[in-house]
């Protein structure tokens, strides 16, 4: 199919890689933030670097080293990384129909379906731009998200990350994740829920399974409505 | 600790064939209306609860450090403004660290 516009101008080439440094750019203070804080829960550096390489998305990230600094099973850890992940899987339609990748870039381009790129790439009313999105967006921000693992994990260690108030970082990053997704209209009570449930169950459950109890409310609230649209 | 780093080999190879099964599946696969429906809460519901957690969660009792608590409160009135991830990072973080530098 001929395009039929010249492609996009060198302006908005240039809006989208400012956007996508500027995006790079947190992704290297929350990448040593993940270092500092997964060498400082008992996750040792290769440990620590395995996770940002080859897992690369960060709530997931978190979220395992969360559970094992508070002493819960590797299984634990395991189930809440993963649920975290499904949604990648569900970014990856958008992604693929306007990357299309084919043979050895489609692992390529699986790597690097995260929230950030997948949120750039479908901005763009352009293909050309949303392409150029992903791509600048997510090999900037693997480059940085690992630089900054290593960083954290080798900095990190005899840092007191409490009084540089790190211990903050992921719980707003979970909420600045949220934050956009409350506007369907199923998610402010699947929220409410799953932090209820979460919370009741922090006195009487093993570490790292309320927040696998709040998947459960997801997965019980999703099946329960087929009639409502999310 | 051999545990610990099958869990972290089994995690980060699943979360990377999720990525992958996204990209690769014809879209049927996943187009199911309640696949995803559930697919669509679940981010939803274990963000909601893994900040809770992340808060509240003192080593198995209730407890919180209402300096943490100012910085996410902060980070909200960041999010109404309508700032980005960056500065909603930035600014919990530095209204945490600055509170527990002054009390």
């Amino acid at each position: 199919m001929p395009d039929p516009t010249p492609g996009p101008s060198a302006a908005d080439r240039r809006r989208v890689d400012r956007a996508a440094a500027g995006i790079a750019l947190y992704a290297g203070a929350f990448g040593a933030t993940f270092g500092a804080v997964s060498t400082g829960s008992g996750v040792d550096l290769g440990q620590t670097m395995l996770l940002s390489l080859l897992m690369f998305t960060g709530a997931s990230q978190f979220a395992f080293v969360g559970v094992v600094a508070a002493g819960g099973t590797a299984v634990a850890a395991v189930s809440a990384a993963l649920l975290l992940g499904i949604r990648n899987a569900f970014y990856g339609i958008p992604v693929s129909r306007l990357v299309r990748p084919r043979g050895v870039r489609r692992p390529l381009t699986a790597h690097l379906v995260i929230d950030e790129t997948t949120a750039m790439a479908v901005a763009e009313r352009d293909p050309a731009l949303g392409r150029r999105a992903f791509w600048v967006t997510g090999v900037l921000l693997c480059a940085l998200w690992n630089a900054g693992t290593l960083a954290g994990a080798l900095l990190g260690q005899g840092v007191d990350l409490q009084a540089l108030g790190l211990d903050v970082a992921a719980p707003a990053v979970f909420l600045a994740l949220l934050w956009p997704q409350l506007r369907e209209r199923t998610a402010p009570v699947t929220a409410l829920l799953g932090a209820a449930v979460a919370l009741a169950l922090v006195p009487v459950a093993p570490p790292g399974v309320p927040v696998l109890a709040a998947a459960a409310v997801a997965l019980v609230l999703g099946l329960a409505r087929p009639g409502a649209r999310t | 600790m051999t545990g610990l780093w099958v869990g972290v080999v089994v995690a980060a190879l699943g979360c990377y064939l999720l990525k992958l099964a996204g990209v690769a599946l014809p879209e049927s696969v996943l187009d199911h209306p309640v696949v995803r429906r559930v697919a669509g809460l679940l981010p939803v519901a274990m963000l909601a609860g893994l900040v809770v957690v992340e808060l509240l969660d003192d080593g198995g009792r209730y407890g919180a450090d209402w300096r943490a608590l100012a910085g996410m409160a902060a980070a909200l009135v960041a999010l109404l403004l309508r700032q980005g991830v960056l500065v909603v990072f930035a600014v919990a973080v530095a209204v945490t660290a600055l509170l527990r530098l002054v009390t």
